[in-house]
């Protein structure tokens, strides 16, 4: 072996511990994708139909939440300052488990198999929660000045109740026990679940990503602090405020008002970013951001005008634009930060001084492919909320395109652990000829 | 009042500053303005690195006795943005935009954390650790300039 191990690198975990989820995820928005192509039009009649519930989660769970998995269990131990024990073994456990859950869940769902809504009860349940009580213990170590581990921890927090709450609700559905608050437990669900978990996660994520790669002003001081702080409080006071319909729209129109300032002051910094070249996931951050103010002016208007709120489709175009317009183009432009700089850090610490030359980011990931998948992403997220208005014409578009950027994605993935798989077996030759 | 983190934190803004505009001129092919700029960068962040590395460093380990504790991280990462400092020198000399963005990118990730982890953390610890010799500490980088 050549030279002394970095000790960054002894606390950061092997790149197949966040790999294995970063691989599998698009599998899942894939499956989606040809549900909707199998299941037609008619899935636009209800959100609350279990098909459509089961492609809902095989997003959010299995995309976005395996996502989630594998970049905080990449980021902790970095964070905490202290190697995690075992890091393969816990990965393997969760994702396995996770994955397991997740499809046992949605095609309990989707082809009505109450047997295994049973068995992923316990297996989502020890998954997801488990990670969550990780990610509260392990955060309670990160600098107490760190506004992103702070937002990150109550998101954790609004994810293990989410998780909870999603847990009694498919316990109802398993069982079918005679639930009494199902509608008021569901609405909470969702909503902790895309403001909470997902919206508290992205804004303490964007206090560090969004200066750091585009070299931006930072976000106000007082923002960064006390943003993902009241949103939390609002969130949580919506539980008690559901007797109260005043109380609950005041609350409403403050958390609203909340992730509006939050995504203007993104958009805003981003006019002032230091760094001018085009960059795709700067593209995925407006993209989302835009997203995310669709989706609070579409609510805003409801308000206003309740013939709005009564429109066929309201509903789901508000998921469409928060789960694929907000978070699923955020997660997947990380995604082509992330995955390419792993790959070359580890990559690089296993060369050894006179070692081969390791291939740069844009090698590993380059932006030709990049830069196509964002706006197949962005064209299928527009006929998405098409097809929702005019079914008919759109769904079996918006199913192809919405396949095809995942698909995509997902190759792009496969092919920088390809590289990283090649690239480290001509490491070892080196290394093995050069001792 | 003088602090370390007074002294040492802009100057992470100036190296920023200096980064963003070659690589500006680099994506452009405007390679005579990318040869000086990369010129001023390369020469700034390697004296940060070296006020770092010759007297905050030793100063923080002689007053703490740390020394494989944060500094050691640093240090490592200074070789790391070396190495690829090199790197795009090469890419300079060659005329590569692809090579000298490609490592652009990958620099600009660990520089932007290696920044947050020495502000958020290094920085206010060596302001704490050597409260009685700030002045001195930090008169010793200035005079390096």
């Amino acid at each position: 072996m050549n030279g002394q191990p970095l000790i960054s690198l002894d606390q950061a975990p092997p790149v197949g511990v966040p790999l294995r989820f970063f691989i599998t995820a698009p599998l899942f928005a894939l499956a989606a994708a040809l549900l909707l192509l199998w299941k037609g039009a008619g899935l636009f009649h209800s959100r609350w139909d279990p098909a459509m519930l089961g492609i809902t989660h095989l997003l959010t769970l299995g995309f976005m939440g395996l996502i989630m998995l594998g970049a905080i269990l990449q980021m902790l131990p970095v964070v905490a300052g202290a190697p995690m024990r075992r890091p393969e073994r816990v990965a393997a456990f969760i994702h396995i488990l996770a994955s397991a859950g997740v499809i046992l869940l949605c095609g309990g769902l989707i082809f009505t198999v109450p047997l295994a809504l049973k068995i992923a009860l316990p297996t989502l349940g020890t998954a997801l929660l488990l990670f969550a009580a990780l990610v509260v213990v392990t955060l309670r170590r990160a600098l107490p000045q760190n506004m992103t581990a702070r937002a990150m921890r109550l998101a954790a927090l609004m994810f293990a109740a989410t998780v909870l709450l999603g847990l009694t609700l498919l316990s109802n559905h398993a069982f079918g026990w005679w639930l009494r608050a199902r509608e008021t437990l569901a609405d909470l669900h969702l909503t902790w679940g895309l403001l909470g978990w997902v919206g508290l996660l992205i804004a303490g994520v964007a206090y560090q990503i969004v200066p750091m790669f585009q070299l931006t002003p930072a976000y106000p001081a007082r923002l960064a602090r006390w943003l993902a702080p009241v949103l939390f409080i609002l969130l949580l006071a919506l539980a008690p405020a559901r007797h109260s319909p005043a109380l609950w729209s005041v609350l409403k129109i403050l958390l609203a008002a909340g992730f509006a300032v939050f995504a203007l002051t993104t958009l805003w910094l981003q006019t002032k970013r230091r760094r001018k070249l085009p960059d795709v996931l700067m593209n995925f951050w407006r993209g989302s951001m835009m997203s995310l103010l669709a989706a609070i002016a579409l609510w805003l208007a409801a308000q206003l005008v309740p013939a709005i709120g009564d429109m066929r489709g309201y509903g789901m175009l508000l998921g469409v634009l928060m789960i694929v317009g907000f978070a699923m183009s955020i997660i997947n432009g990380m995604l082509y930060k992330i995955v390419p700089f792993l790959v070359w850090f580890h990559l690089q610490s296993r060369r050894g001084a006179n070692g081969p030359t390791v291939p740069n980011v844009r090698e590993i990931m380059p932006e030709s492919r990049t830069r196509w998948q964002m706006w197949l992403h962005f064209t299928a997220l527009a006929v998405l909320l098409a097809a929702i208005v005019f079914p008919a014409a759109f769904v079996y578009p918006a199913a192809l395109l919405f396949g095809a950027s995942n698909l995509w994605l997902w190759l792009n993935i496969v092919a920088a652990s390809r590289t990283y798989s090649r690239v480290n077996a001509l490491l070892g030759k080196a290394t093995a000829s050069a001792g | 009042m003088t602090t370390i983190s007074g002294f040492l934190a802009p100057d992470h803004k100036r190296c920023d500053e200096l980064f963003a505009a070659t690589e500006a001129m680099v994506a452009s092919g405007d390679w005579d303005g990318a040869a000086a700029g990369f010129g001023r960068f390369q020469e700034a962040l390697l004296h940060h690195f070296a006020m770092e590395v010759e007297v905050m460093f030793p100063a923080f380990e002689a007053r703490t006795g740390m020394t494989q504790g944060p500094t050691a991280v640093m240090r490592s990462e200074h070789r790391q943005m070396t190495d690829l400092l090199n790197q795009m020198s090469g890419a300079i000399a060659g005329k590569d935009s692809d090579a000298y963005l490609g490592d652009a990118d990958t620099l600009l990730i660990i520089m932007q954390q290696h920044n947050v982890k020495e502000e958020q953390m290094l920085y206010r610890m060596a302001d704490q650790a050597l409260a009685n010799e700030l002045e001195e500490v930090v008169g010793r980088m200035r005079a390096m300039t």
